[in-house]
């Protein structure tokens, strides 16, 4: 991991691309920098720089003040962030792979989002939750699961994913800035990809999807992860003559659905893309918001390619029996338009 | 493990906190009375005997020091000046409760005098209280947070996560467990290793403790003045155990017929306002005196029952807004 960085920082002076994984450290590095009040705070973030290398940098440049590794410990220090944010920082609180936020889902369901409202707007909670979520790296059905979902069952909590290196900093940038609370969907699978990097001052506001291919037969809507695996099913469809528009939602809240519903009033078709399972997938979500305010858009049903109802086995090909793949989407779309 | 040296306290400063506790008592019964009349709904976790762990520690404290409480909490944001007519107006769902009726009885907050929340799950808000201690620490304010938590919650894993965390930080946080012998239904002491469940773990994890008298208010604000004064000099968290005593059952249904017979009665004989009427006697503090803090007390309540009942009813307009910081509930374009 470290010689990637190493390479790609040195490609990033010459062409200006960075991987996703460095941006992440960039980040919050930009916003360490213009406000004294953000700390960051996770189990081997400091001298360790992360064990997925995204916290480099960060120990060596603002040092132990504001750059602290916690024991194994979620329950207290996501209480502690908790307790920070709402005493005047702003908290950066790694939880290592998403599915720990189990261990800490109390506060993360139960509190975070809750005091606010409960106390009649007494208090604001500016803290962001960052986490590696989602497979494909083999890491098995305890590390591996695409949890977002999980977090829109709990008003109260702003979702953030991205899928490039610009969206990471211009959406950290947001999220720490946000007086909400924000968990931020950090993916496993993209660490390594690359892509542009962010401007000086980027800034991406939370909830503003963004149309990363135009098309005039189908949208597909996508998130994260499967932003490139619908970018590579259109690319494969366009040969074909099928024309695919795909959104970057980028946030699950807010959910910015007059995007998708602009671009399902031009295509009259939807394809969802979501890795977390079928089962209470954000898809669910999105789907009936187009069907209750977009039926009349629609020459089709609408699709939903999510990941399949099972926990996440370890084996590639195991995996990529359950994860939605280029083939599964493409598959969807081209059946979708005949339709 | 010994309650902290007593110093002089004055006969004034006394008789200021015994009356702070008549008004907790009062307002402990008026929303016991409130429930059995219909007009509080849900449920209430009442502190009647709890008064002088609230009143000693809080007095111990400066006014800009944070407190977390537990859903057993209508003592603490007395405590921390939130009016008792604001607390039963929330209790009673009006627009002028002191969360506009959206926590009710097991939240009650008053986050302009820092008392930063009721928590409602067991222990979820000692993580809560080390975090705010740990703001204070990087921002070199001073101020010390201190968690509220009853004998329960030492036996969820936060209590020790918590104990840990703010150990190993060195953070300016007390714990103050408030035990009062029963996990809501249950005898502490059948479901714990530790005869003493908090001051008994606290070596566990580094930290000092103090075993004391929950019902002498005197005692308890020196403890916590102690606590308080060690925090602030940079030399970490403090554990207090604070024996005690409900006078109610765990919630407004629970008639608490699990008590031993005699029970109730002896602890009645050590209630904390009989200890601090006698302290105050031999202080020189006059019947007259004392009987007078209790009419002004009986005052304060009852006008703030009529003033609660009068108020209008929850807005509805409460239901939509403040989810988010901007004042909003908006999710999606």
């Amino acid at each position: 991991m470290a010689d990637v960085t190493t390479t790609t920082r040195d490609v990033a002076a010459a062409t200006d691309i960075v991987t996703y994984r460095e941006s992440v450290a960039e980040g919050i590095a930009r916003e360490m920098r213009r406000d004294p009040t953000v700390v960051c705070l996770g189990e081997d973030i400091g001298a360790a720089e992360g064990v997925f290398k995204t916290t480099v940098g960060l120990f060596t440049e603002f040092g132990p003040g504001r750059v602290w590794d916690t024991p194994i410990s979620e329950q207290a220090f996501i209480g502690a962030a908790m307790g920070a944010a709402m005493t005047g920082l702003r908290p950066v609180a790694e939880i290592m792979f998403s599915d720990f936020l189990a261990v800490c889902w109390e506060h993360i369901a139960v509190e975070i989002p809750k005091v606010r409202y409960m106390t009649g707007g007494q208090v604001t909670v500016p803290l962001v939750i960052r986490t590696a979520n989602g497979g494909g790296l083999g890491f098995g059905a305890q590390h591996s699961q695409a949890v977002e979902n999980w977090a829109l069952t709990v008003p109260g909590l702003k979702i953030a994913a991205p899928a490039t290196p610009a969206d990471v900093v211009g959406l950290m940038a947001s999220a720490i800035r946000s007086d909400d609370p924000v968990l931020f969907f950090e993916h496993k699978g993209l660490f390594a990809s690359k892509g542009p990097a962010a401007p000086p001052g980027h800034v991406v506001p939370l909830g503003r999807a963004n149309v990363v291919r135009s098309g005039d037969d189908v949208t597909l809507v996508a998130l994260a992860s499967t932003v490139p695996t619908s970018l590579a099913a259109a690319e494969r469809l366009a040969t074909e003559g099928v024309s695919a528009e795909v959104v970057d939602l980028r946030c699950l809240i807010p959910l910015d659905m007059r995007t998708v519903l602009a671009s399902v009033q031009r295509t009259s078709r939807l394809v969802i893309v979501e890795e977390n399972p079928y089962q209470g997938g954000w898809g669910g979500t999105v789907a009936s918001i187009v069907a209750d305010e977009g039926f009349e858009m629609l020459d089709a049903p609408v699709r939903r390619v999510a990941a399949e109802c099972v926990p996440l086995p370890f084996a590639d090909r195991l995996e990529d029996e359950v994860i939605p793949t280029v083939d599964r989407v493409a598959d969807a779309v081209r059946r979708l338009a005949a339709y | 493990m010994t309650a902290a040296a007593e110093r002089e306290i004055s006969g004034a400063a006394l008789l200021q906190w015994y009356e702070q506790m008549v008004v907790i008592r009062n307002t402990e019964k008026a929303a016991h009375d409130l429930f059995l009349a219909g007009l509080v709904k849900g449920t209430t976790h009442l502190a009647a005997g709890h008064e002088a762990i609230a009143v000693g520690a809080s007095t111990a404290l400066r006014d800009d020091d944070y407190v977390f409480a537990t859903y057993r909490g209508h003592h603490h944001a007395i405590a921390r000046g939130a009016t008792p007519e604001e607390c039963l107006a929330e209790l009673m769902s009006k627009a002028t409760g002191v969360c506009r009726a959206k926590g009710g009885s097991m939240h009650l907050t008053k986050a302009d005098r820092n008392m930063l929340g009721s928590y409602a799950i067991v222990g979820a808000h000692l993580p809560i209280a080390a975090g705010a201690a740990w703001s204070a620490k990087l921002r070199g304010s001073g101020q010390v947070a201190v968690a509220f938590f009853g004998d329960g919650a030492t036996n969820i894993g936060t209590f020790h996560e918590a104990l840990n965390l703010a150990a190993v930080w060195k953070l300016p946080v007390i714990f103050i467990c408030e035990n009062n012998l029963y996990m809501e239904y249950t005898p502490i002491g059948s479901v714990t290793s530790m005869p003493n469940p908090a001051a008994d773990r606290a070596a566990g994890h580094g930290l000092p403790a103090e075993l004391i008298d929950g019902n002498d208010v005197t005692v308890v604000h020196e403890t916590v003045r102690t606590a308080a004064t060690r925090a602030r000099g940079g030399d970490g968290p403090t554990v207090i155990e604070a024996r005690t005593y409900r006078h109610y059952g765990h919630s407004r249904t629970d008639p608490a017929k699990y008590r031993p017979e005699g029970e109730l009665e002896e602890w009645l004989a050590r209630d904390p306002l009989l200890l601090a009427r006698e302290r105050l006697g031999k202080l020189g503090v006059t019947e007259d005196e004392v009987t007078a803090a209790d009419q002004r007390a009986r005052r304060l309540v009852a006008d703030a029952v009529e003033a609660a009942k009068a108020a209008p009813d929850a807005d509805p307009a409460q239901a939509l807004v403040d989810v988010w910081a901007d004042g909003s509930a908006t999710w999606r374009t």
